[in-house]
C-alpha cells in the first residue's frame, strides 16, 4: 500500500478497452486495475485475474452452518432437554433438516457477502483513491502502475496508440483510509507531493 | 467459419441403436417367456405377469417423460425469451421428436394394463374390488378407465402435435431469413404464444394429472399431491442429461461449431439446480409422511425405506443427490466434457432407478425383482430414442441459423 504513481488511460467505449487491455498487458506494463461503470463480462479473463476464490469461502461457511445446526439441534434435544415429541426418536434428523438447510443458506448467504466486502475492501466510512470519478459514471479507465522501469513519456503515447481518450499521470493512494471525503482531506496527500 | 449444417448419421450409430433395440425386445419376449412359464398357483401366476408389465409400464414411462422433457426445456428457454440454448436448440428438438414414437407404445401398455384382466398394478381397474373399498370407491371419479384413456391419450396427443409445432416454427426460418424487425418480434412472440400453450398442457398433465395416473395409482390407497411435482423434477433432470449427451456426442464429432463449454457449463449448472430441486420434493414427500406418521401415508415408504426397496432406495438417493451435489459444484466439473457425460449417463440412470422403486413395490411388495431384464428394457428404449433421434437429427439443419437471437447464444458467457 502507500502512494504510488500511475499512467491513467480513460477509454470512452468498451470495444477499445478490451483490445487496449491485451495489448498492454503484451507489452509488458503493469496494469494495476481496470475501472468500469458496469460489470463487464470476459474482463477478468483479459486481465489476466484468476478465479475467485469466493466459491470456496460460501462452502466452507455452509457446511459451518450446517454443523452449527445439526450439533446445536442434537445437543439440545438428546442431551440437554429430551422432549418426546409424537413418539418420534430423540434423535429425530428427518425434522432437522429444514433447519439444517436454512442455517446453511444464512451462514453462506451473510459470510459471502462479508468475505465479498472484506475482499473489496468495502465497509462503512471505509475511503478509497479515486481514479478517474468518470469510471462511476460512462467511461472505462485503465490504470498502469509506474515500475522503476517504466519510461513515462513511451507509456502515455503507448496509451493513446492503442485508444485512450485521454492520459493522465497520477500519485495515488492504494490502500484504504477511514474518514469522509467531504471534510477530511487525504490523508496521503501530503506523501504524495513528496513523493513527486 | 463454415457450419457443418447437416448431420450425417454414423453408419456404426444406427448399428449400436437396432442392436439396443434388439436387445429390448429380445428383453421383453425373455421376460415374458420367463414370467409366463406357468407352474405356480393362480395368484403367483397373476403376480409374475404383473411383474413383465410393470417392467413395461416403468420403462416406457420413464423414458417419454424424459424425451417429452426436451420440448419443456425449449418451451421454458422460450418463454423467458432465452437466447443462449439456439446454438443447440435443434439437438433438443431431435430428442423431444421421440415423443409421438414412444407415446404410442406408452399408450399401449398403459392399455394393456388398465384395460387388462389383471389387476395387480392398477387395483382400481377391479370394478367388483372398488364397490366394497371405500377409499376407492370415493376415489373413482378420477379413478376410472374412461377418465385414465382420455386424459393419457389426450396428454400424448397435445405433446406430440404442440411439440410438433413448435418444431415446425423453428424450422420455418431455416428458408426464409426474417426480413425486418417487425417480422422478426412477431416470430418471437408467435413462438413465446406457442410455447406457452404447450406450458399450459404441461402444467396440466406431467406437472399434475399424468403421474397421478399412470404412476401413483399404482398405490391406489395412498397419495400424495407432491407427487407429480417430484416425478417431473426426475425426469426433467434426465431430460436434461439426455440431451447433454447429445451435445457432447455431437462436439466430439465435430459437429455444433457455434456450441462451447460455455453452453455446457450452463446445462451442467441445470442439472446441479435440478438435483438439489429434485431432492427438496423427494425429501419433503417423506418428511411430511414420517412426521405425521399416519398409517394410511406410511404404507407407501413401509416397503420403500425400511422393507425390501431400502437398498435401491438409498442408492437413488446417493446417485441423484450426493454425487451431482459434490461432482457437479465445481465450474471446471461443468466445464469437462468426460465429468459431465459421466454425471449425464449417471443421473439419467439414477433417475430410472428412482421410477423403478415408484412402481415395482406395488405389484411385488415381498422382493426386488431381478433387474436384469429391466435393464435390458430400458437399453432398447434408449436404442430406440438413439434411432429416432439421429434420424430428424440428419433430416434438418442442425443450427437455427436464422432466429433472430442466435447471436445471444454465439456470445454466450457464463
Amino acid at each position: 500500500m502507500g502512494v504510488k504513481k500511475f499512467i491513467v488511460g480513460n477509454f470512452y467505449d468498451e470495444e477499445v478497452l478490451f483490445p487496449a487491455v491485451k495489448k498492454t498487458r503484451r507489452a509488458g506494463y503493469k496494469i494495476h486495475d481496470v475501472f468500469t461503470p458496469f460489470p463487464i463480462h470476459g474482463l477478468d479473463k483479459a486481465l489476466g485475474l484468476r478465479d475467485t476464490s469466493l466459491h470456496t469461502a460460501g462452502f466452507i461457511f455452509g457446511i459451518t452452518g450446517t454443523a452449527t445446526a445439526v450439533g446445536f439441534i442434537t445437543w439440545a434435544l438428546t442431551v440437554d432437554w429430551q422432549i418426546n415429541f409424537g413418539g418420534k426418536p430423540y434423535f429425530a434428523l428427518p425434522a432437522w433438516i429444514p433447519i439444517a438447510f436454512e442455517l446453511t443458506v444464512l451462514f453462506s448467504a451473510i459470510g459471502m457477502v462479508l468475505t465479498f466486502c472484506y475482499l473489496c475492501q468495502l465497509a462503512p466510512f471505509v475511503k478509497k483513491d479515486h481514479f478517474n470519478p468518470r469510471s462511476t459514471d460512462d467511461t472505462f479507465v485503465m490504470a498502469i502502475e509506474c515500475t522503476s522501469k517504466t519510461n513515462e513519456a513511451e507509456a502515455i503515447s503507448f496509451l493513446q496508440s492503442v485508444g485512450a481518450a485521454d492520459v493522465q499521470v497520477m500519485n495515488k493512494e492504494t490502500g484504504w483510509w477511514i474518514g469522509r471525503y467531504d471534510k477530511d482531506t487525504i490523508p496521503f496527500a501530503k506523501k504524495a507531493a513528496v513523493a513527486n | 467459419m463454415t457450419l457443418r449444417e447437416k448431420f450425417e448419421v454414423p453408419k456404426r450409430y444406427n448399428t449400436v441403436a437396432m442392436a439396443l433395440m434388439a436387445l429390448g425386445i429380445l428383453a421383453i419376449v425373455g421376460l415374458y417367456i420367463t414370467t409366463h412359464g406357468g407352474g405356480g398357483t393362480a395368484a403367483e401366476n397373476k403376480l409374475h405377469d404383473a411383474r413383465f408389465w410393470a417392467s413395461l409400464l416403468q420403462n416406457s414411462v420413464f423414458f417419454l417423460l424424459v424425451v417429452n422433457a426436451a420440448m419443456f426445456f425449449i418451451c421454458a428457454t422460450t418463454l423467458a425469451w432465452g437466447g443462449w440454448q439456439l446454438s443447440f436448440i435443434r439437438v433438443a428438438e431431435a430428442v423431444s421428436a421421440v415423443v409421438p414414437v414412444i407415446g404410442v407404445l406408452t399408450l399401449a401398455i398403459l392399455f394393456s394394463i388398465a384395460f387388462g384382466d389383471n389387476h395387480t398394478i392398477y387395483h382400481w381397474t377391479d370394478t367388483e374390488h372398488v364397490k366394497h373399498d371405500a377409499i376407492l370407491n370415493f376415489k373413482k371419479g378420477f379413478l376410472n378407465k374412461g377418465f385414465y384413456a382420455i386424459t393419457s391419450v389426450l396428454a400424448v396427443g397435445l405433446w406430440s402435435f404442440l411439440g410438433w409445432k413448435m418444431r415446425k416454427l423453428s424450422r420455418k426460418l431455416d428458408n426464409a431469413p426474417l426480413k425486418s424487425n417487425e417480422e422478426a418480434k412477431k416470430y418471437v412472440w408467435n413462438n413465446t404464444v406457442w410455447a406457452a400453450l404447450y406450458m399450459i398442457v404441461f402444467a396440466l398433465t406431467v406437472m399434475s394429472s399424468i403421474p397421478w395416473l399412470w404412476l401413483m395409482s399404482i398405490d391406489a390407497h395412498w397419495f400424495s399431491t407432491m407427487y407429480s411435482w417430484y416425478t417431473f423434477a426426475s425426469t426433467w433432470v434426465a431430460g436434461v442429461a439426455l440431451i447433454t449427451l447429445f451435445i457432447i456426442y455431437l462436439k466430439n464429432n465435430n459437429y455444433l461449431e457455434l456450441t462451447n463449454k460455455e453452453h455446457l457449463h450452463e446445462m451442467g449448472i441445470i442439472m446441479f439446480a435440478f438435483s438439489v430441486f429434485w431432492t427438496y420434493l423427494w425429501f419433503s414427500q417423506f418428511m411430511l409422511t414420517w412426521y405425521a406418521n399416519i398409517p394410511e401415508e406410511t404404507t407407501y415408504f413401509k416397503p420403500r425405506l425400511y422393507g425390501i426397496y431400502g437398498g435401491v432406495f438409498w442408492l437413488m438417493f446417493l446417485i441423484n443427490f450426493l454425487a451431482p451435489l459434490l461432482i457437479l459444484m465445481t465450474r471446471n466439473s461443468k466445464r469437462n466434457y468426460a465429468t459431465l457425460t459421466f454425471m449425464s449417463i449417471l443421473i439419467i440412470f439414477g433417475h430410472w432407478l428412482d421410477f423403478f422403486q415408484m412402481v415395482f413395490p406395488g405389484p411385488s411388495p415381498g422382493h426386488v425383482p431381478l433387474i436384469i431384464y429391466d435393464f435390458a428394457i430400458a437399453l432398447g428404449f434408449i436404442g430406440l430414442i438413439l434411432f429416432v433421434t439421429g434420424k430428424s437429427l440428419s433430416k434438418y439443419p442442425l443450427i437455427a441459423k436464422n432466429h433472430p437471437f442466435l447471436k445471444e447464444s454465439v456470445i454466450h458467457h457464463t
